[in-house]
């Protein structure tokens, strides 16, 4: 047991934690207690999104057509490649490997870059066949306007919040960059990387929901 | 030092079996299974979460109490879609638009 003394010569460690080990452990939980209120906050849109869903089945399924299901496909593909270099930079992190841990911060964060491209050509398209939601909406494939309606706002509204996770999650991959640059990362003191992984992986897990949910209802139905 | 390093075979294996897992859950998506779609796409993306938070999040190796708290907020979402979705499928009054 570390004494009281040793504390200030282990980098990293809170003055308020007895040991790395009791340290990280603690972090972890407390983001995995942040990524639990995520869940909340996501849950309420899944729940909005399974209640009219049911209600209007037609009008979803028609609006879920209208989506492009390869640019859907390969964000997922992409997410998932980005989920993959983030948890390699983690275990490049744990092995103290300063250079790999960088390339692969440096590689999720493009892959995220490259997943939000993709989601602007694709928002970029809604708005030219006016699909987004207000005084310009027509969708030709339904009869009722205002479900269908409902549809493209859920759309948006997922999409969107989870599109606002991911551009936080480059903004933190960018501090751990920083933190893995300068040193302040290193084998023992590694989970910044850690929990930054949780959140990345939290927002990728999103994604692996919104897609089914969102692009493949109607695929067979027309 | 507590923490367990996988190597980094599994999260390759896992990466291969996610990516498998996407295009299995698109093609499933052309063909129509009447009600077992929704079924089998939700199935599949359970699944994938699951694999994502045990290894990529490395939950498998996680303390009890980590535990505790990802099954909870899974347990919470479980009620919120039950009691909710249990007061809409009970309204047989209700008119369709």
């Amino acid at each position: 047991m570390p004494d009281a003394a040793q504390h200030q010569h282990v980098p990293g460690l809170a003055h308020h934690f007895d040991t790395l080990d009791q340290q990280t452990e603690a972090t972890t939980l407390g983001m995995w207690v942040f990524l639990v209120t995520e869940v909340l906050f996501f849950g309420g849109l899944f729940m909005v999104y399974t209640v009219y869903r049911y209600l209007y089945p037609q009008e979803f399924a028609a609006g879920s057509h209208s989506l492009d299901i390869t640019l859907g496909a390969i964000n997922t593909a992409v997410l998932i490649t980005s989920s993959l270099t983030m948890a390699l930079a983690v275990h490049a992190a744990q092995l103290g490997q300063r250079k790999l841990l960088m390339l692969f911060l440096v590689a999720t964060m493009a892959l995220g870059l490259v997943f939000l491209g993709i989601k602007s050509v694709e928002y970029y398209s809604k708005f030219v066949e006016h699909h987004i939601p207000g005084p310009d909406f027509h969708f030709e494939e339904a009869q009722d306007q205002l479900h269908a309606q409902l549809f493209f706002s859920l759309y948006f509204m997922m999409t969107g919040l989870h599109a606002l996770h991911m551009i936080i999650g480059f903004g933190i991959m960018l501090f751990m960059l920083r933190w893995a640059w300068n040193g302040t990362i290193t084998k023992d003191y590694f989970s910044p990387i850690e929990i930054a992984g949780l959140y990345w992986h939290f927002v990728d897990i999103v994604w692996i929901f919104l897609f089914p949910l969102l692009y493949l209802l109607g695929r067979h139905a027309h | 030092m507590s923490a367990h390093i996988l190597p980094k075979r599994v999260y390759y294996t896992i990466f291969a079996i996610l990516m498998f897992c996407t295009y299995l859950t698109v093609q499933i998506a052309f063909f129509d299974l009447g009600p077992l779609n929704t079924i089998a796409a939700l199935a599949i993306a359970c699944f994938k979460a699951t694999i994502v938070i045990l290894f990529f999040m490395h939950v498998k190796y996680s303390t009890r109490l980590t535990w505790a708290v990802v099954l909870g907020s899974i347990f919470w979402f479980a009620i919120l879609i039950a009691l909710t979705m249990s007061d809409y499928l009970t309204r047989a009054w209700r008119t369709f638009g």
